[in-house]
């Protein structure tokens, strides 16, 4: 496995005291002699550019995303210095709150040396070739981006250096970039005072060639001041308190319109009829309009079409559509039905389906298994529903389309926008507004492309497209509905002979491709064919399922469904045998040992979260730790009031770790709640340490939202929830009350791995054991239900 | 005709009085602090202050504010510097931020009126302003925070 530099670094240093390790490095006489007689205090002495090592890449799965990294590690693309010495570095990420318009940014900053306070961001708008993939999602910005984001820094400060080796007329080695300037050092690497900021050095630095990449020196962990630290705060936090930040909707342009649009409540529902005179009616409408949709399959991110409501303002625009009198042709979806389609689900399960992974003979195991556990666990869909629903701004001018959204992937939406108008793809531009929240929702880009035809229809006029918070619950890219089995065989030592999960739920790819019913490599790789089970004979097979309404992702995705399931199973195996559940998970994990994809039997075309097995494998001993952390710090094991109970669940996932333990509290009238809750990770190299923890609270909340709230169902093939009132999520009155996060200081040759979403599914299925232990219940289904009864 | 005034600006509204001033203050107005979430007044993301309260401006019309005074996020303070503006600032609340003007009027609603809250009526005050990233936590801890230094 290649490594990367600063991670040997610290492989070198790891067990050695920091200002050791430091004079190793330097190892110069006449440095140490400088130390001694100036007393140089250790920790803040710049070390020799000898000590830092050139660059080694590592592979990871971002060069094989459209666009790969583009020119991300040239510094001309993504930093400007002006003569003043502000630094303008360009956030090519989407943030939807996760923070990494904040955190990519100083990864760059730090690496050249920059003050943080005299650096602006500027959000970039959608140019893949230029920044590299902009797509959003996947927990893949820091996993894929660090490395050419140190590049891009490292190139920075050793540009700089070199414009001021020039002005001083002295060796490259004599200069050392620190804290927004180059200062001159003497013959034993001492600094002179002598400095130059880096305004003055700017022009001739940026004229400067680009160092080719083996010649980049990166700074190590102790020169870090932004990396690891997380002081500072993200960039738009004071706009976020004043009410200042830019969001879709508060984008205006002169003359802009407003509008909103009706959509069939049916996919693939088409307007028979429509009457809009009394919308004309309506003071503030302007014009109404039919928009074509997608309706041949795959539809992927086309538009459903609808009526398009014009108007002075969005509330004219809102009545102007309650005053319309549409009738459907609701298609054949009109079939789909919640409870009918579980049960066909549940049916599926119950038989063999297409074997995804076979190691050892699973049904051998079951023949002769001393007992079995049977378990089916459901889940129904689930809407992203971020609490900014989708909006866009378009207009049309001189041949060019300019639009402004809160969008994941601004690239792919070009693209399909230039399609769906006829353009070039150069004259459409995509801005990225800051995104209230995303969860995958805001990965498609139907919205725009309906917002970019109505302003085409309106010859080009600026309009702001709204979609109520109704539209965004019946009309959204939904996550799967799921019934997952699990079968498990014991021998008669107690131990686990036999581990088989069926899967059952409409698949992703249906949104891209004629629908098979089977789910793909993605969604298998997400908690179904790479369980770390320790286990001789393991079975994964995948029941056919179709979609009847668009399948999307939504954050975790299908590890939400299969997590809950193999997690509740384990803690159901184990309280049938008589163990604990926590001393059971890890005797199931397993040796410490890196999971062989072959010989375990994982399908030739494994998903591995988009990245090569060899950089990012699957290591039991790091599982089994965070499992060991997170019980710890909850005090497993420790004894409990009636009522109130453990529970914990661990998974892999994005390359991270993570380990959950929750304590729920079952108040008298059964009501579930969860006073603290405990979650360690291991992400490896990671980079601002405060967002982590934010991430992992706001993950506990959210999974307490689907193990216990939120649900979607169909009934006639239409949506029946419609707003925050019916699709509910946990509020301020049941939320995980403590949340305490443990990140896991990263060993040597770990690289930096996801966040967004691996913290999000052991919630529910140690909130479903922790129940469990205080009530002796056991809850399959999610949502669970408020209360247990 | 209504005469309402806005973060302590007299304004004159000549717009359907029946309109919610959610709209009227986005649309019409340019304050676009004030947040659009659900139209229903089931997730405070677009909370204001009327004549010093808490009020979902989605359920609020210009009739009904008639003669009163409303403040915005925007109004909340001339520098940002309410205390909880600070407190959410020092505990660094927000992710994604879309709901936090609404939190953050609620709260200085609620700061107002107790200023020294307990627990659970935070919660109680809070509890109608969803969070879809999951900052309960900072929230509370915030708004205790702000209570504090109020």
């Amino acid at each position: 496995m290649t490594m990367l530099h600063y991670l040997e670094q610290e492989a070198r240093k790891a067990g050695t005291p920091v200002t050791r390790a430091v004079i190793e490095n330097v190892s110069r006489r006449q440095i140490l002699g400088a130390l001694a007689a100036s007393g140089f205090v250790l920790s803040v002495r710049i070390p020799d550019a000898a000590a830092r090592e050139p660059l080694k890449p590592y592979p990871t799965g971002g060069e094989g995303m459209p666009h790969g990294y583009g020119k991300a590690s040239d510094p001309h693309v993504y930093v400007a210095i002006d003569g003043d010495g502000a630094v303008t570095i360009f956030a090519h990420r989407a943030e939807m709150g996760t923070g990494v318009r904040t955190s990519l940014p100083m990864v760059i900053a730090d690496e050249m040396e920059a003050d943080w306070s005299r650096v602006k961001i500027v959000q970039a708008p959608g140019d893949e070739p230029l920044y590299g993939n902009q797509d959003t999602d996947g927990s893949r910005s820091m996993r894929h981006f660090i490395l050419p984001m140190r590049e891009c820094g490292a190139a920075m400060r050793q540009m700089l250096e070199q414009a001021a080796a020039a002005k001083w007329g002295v060796d490259a080695a004599l200069c050392r970039a620190k804290a927004h300037h180059v200062v001159k050092l003497d013959g034993s690497k001492k600094e002179t005072g002598e400095k130059i900021g880096y305004g003055e050095l700017a022009e001739a630095a940026m004229a400067l060639p680009v160092p080719a990449r083996e010649t980049l020196l990166f700074k190590t962990p102790d020169e870090f001041t932004l990396m690891r630290k997380g002081e500072a705060k993200i960039v738009d936090l004071r706009d976020i308190t004043t009410g200042k930040a830019i969001y879709g909707a508060d984008v205006r342009l002169p003359g802009m319109k407003f509008a909103v649009m009706a959509r069939p409540p049916v996919l693939g529902g088409k307007i028979k009829s429509y009457d809009a005179a009394e919308t004309k009616n309506v003071p503030g409408v302007e014009s109404v309009h039919e928009i074509a949709g997608v309706y041949d399959v795959p539809r992927k991110f086309g538009q459903l079409g609808g009526i398009a409501v014009v108007a002075s303002s969005t509330y004219a625009a809102i009545l102007g559509r309650d005053a319309l009198a549409i009738e459907w042709d609701h298609g054949a979806n009109a079939s789909y039905n919640s409870d009918a389609f579980f049960k066909q689900m549940s049916e599926t399960a119950a038989k063999p389906g297409k074997v995804i992974r076979n190691q050892g003979d699973f049904d051998a195991a079951f023949e002769k298994a001393k007992s079995t556990l049977t378990a089916e666990y459901h889940m129904q869909h689930l809407v992203q529903a971020p609490m900014e629903p989708l909006v866009c701004v378009a207009r049309i001018q001189d041949g060019k389309a300019e639009l402004w959204a809160p969008v994941q992937s601004p690239y792919g939406a070009r693209e399909d926008v230039a399609k769906a108008l006829g353009m070039k793809i150069e004259d459409v531009t995509v801005h990225v507004t800051l995104l209230g929240g995303g969860f995958g929702r805001k990965s498609k880009w139907d919205f725009m492309i309906e917002a970019a035809l109505i302003s085409q229809k309106l010859g080009g006029t600026p309009v702001l497209l709204q979609w109520t918070r109704e539209d965004d619950t019946r009309n959204a890219f939904y996550h799967t509905v799921s019934v997952e089995r699990i079968d498990m065989a014991f021998d008669d030592k107690g131990k686990v002979s036999g581990f088989r999960h069926r899967t059952v739920a409409p698949s992703i790819v249906s949104t891209f491709a004629p629908d098979s019913g089977y789910q793909f490599p993605i969604e298998y790789g997400m908690g179904f064919v790479n369980t770390p089970f320790e286990v001789p004979n393991v079975r994964c097979e995948n029941g056919q399922a179709m979609a009847h309404t668009r399948i999307g992702w939504y954050r975790s995705v299908s590890n939400i469904p299969r997590l809950f399931a193999v997690q509740s199973a384990v803690c159901e195996a184990a309280h049938q045998l008589g163990r604990d559940p926590k001393d059971f998970l890890l005797e199931l994990i397993g040796s410490d040992r890196t999971l062989d994809p072959k010989a375990l039997g994982f399908p030739d075309d494994f998903w591995n979260y988009g990245d090569p097995y060899e950089t990012f494998p699957i290591e039991t001993a790091r599982l089994k730790h965070v499992v060991n952390v997170a019980a710890e710090k909850a005090g497993w094991g420790k004894k409990l009031p009636k009522g109130q109970g453990l529970g914990i669940a661990a998974h892999r996932a994005w390359g991270t770790y993570v380990a959950t333990v929750v304590h729920t509290e079952i108040r008298d009238d059964g009501t579930i709640t969860v006073p603290h809750a405990v979650t360690a990770l291991d992400c490896g190299f990671y980079v601002n340490p405060e967002r982590i923890r934010s991430q992992i609270e706001g993950a506990a909340v959210m999974g307490m939202s689907h193990a216990l709230y939120s649900g979607i169902t169909f009934k006639d093939g239409a949506v029946e929830q419609s707003n925050f009132s019916d699709f509910t999520i946990a509020p301020m009155s049941n939320f995980p009350r403590q949340v305490d996060v443990v990140i896991v200081e990263p060993k040597p040759g770990q690289h930096a791995c996801g966040i967004g979403e691996p913290g999000l599914p052991p919630f529910a299925p140690a909130l479903a054991n922790a129940v469990f232990a205080a009530t002796g219940k056991r809850l399959r289904n999610l949502p669970m239900g408020e209360k247990v009864a | 005709m209504a005469t309402i005034t806005v973060n302590g600006e007299s304004r004159t509204i000549e717009s359907d009085p029946g309109t919610p001033l959610l709209w009227y203050l986005r649309d019409e107005a340019g304050l676009t602090g004030t947040k659009y979430g659900c139209g229903q007044g089931v997730c405070g993301a677009c909370t204001i202050h009327l004549d010093g309260v808490a009020v979902r401006s989605c359920m609020t019309t210009i009739g009904m504010a008639d003669g009163k005074s409303i403040t915005t996020i925007e109004g909340l303070n001339p520098d940002g510097e309410h205390p909880v503006q600070k407190a959410w600032r020092e505990l660094s609340v927000p992710q994604c931020g879309f709901c936090q003007a609404g939190q953050i009027m609620q709260a200085a609603s609620l700061i107002a009126k107790n200023n020294a809250p307990s627990d659970q009526e935070i919660v109680d005050e809070m509890s109608g302003n969803l969070c879809r990233c999951g900052c309960y936590q900072r929230i509370h801890a915030a708004v205790r925070l702000a209570a504090g230094g109020a």
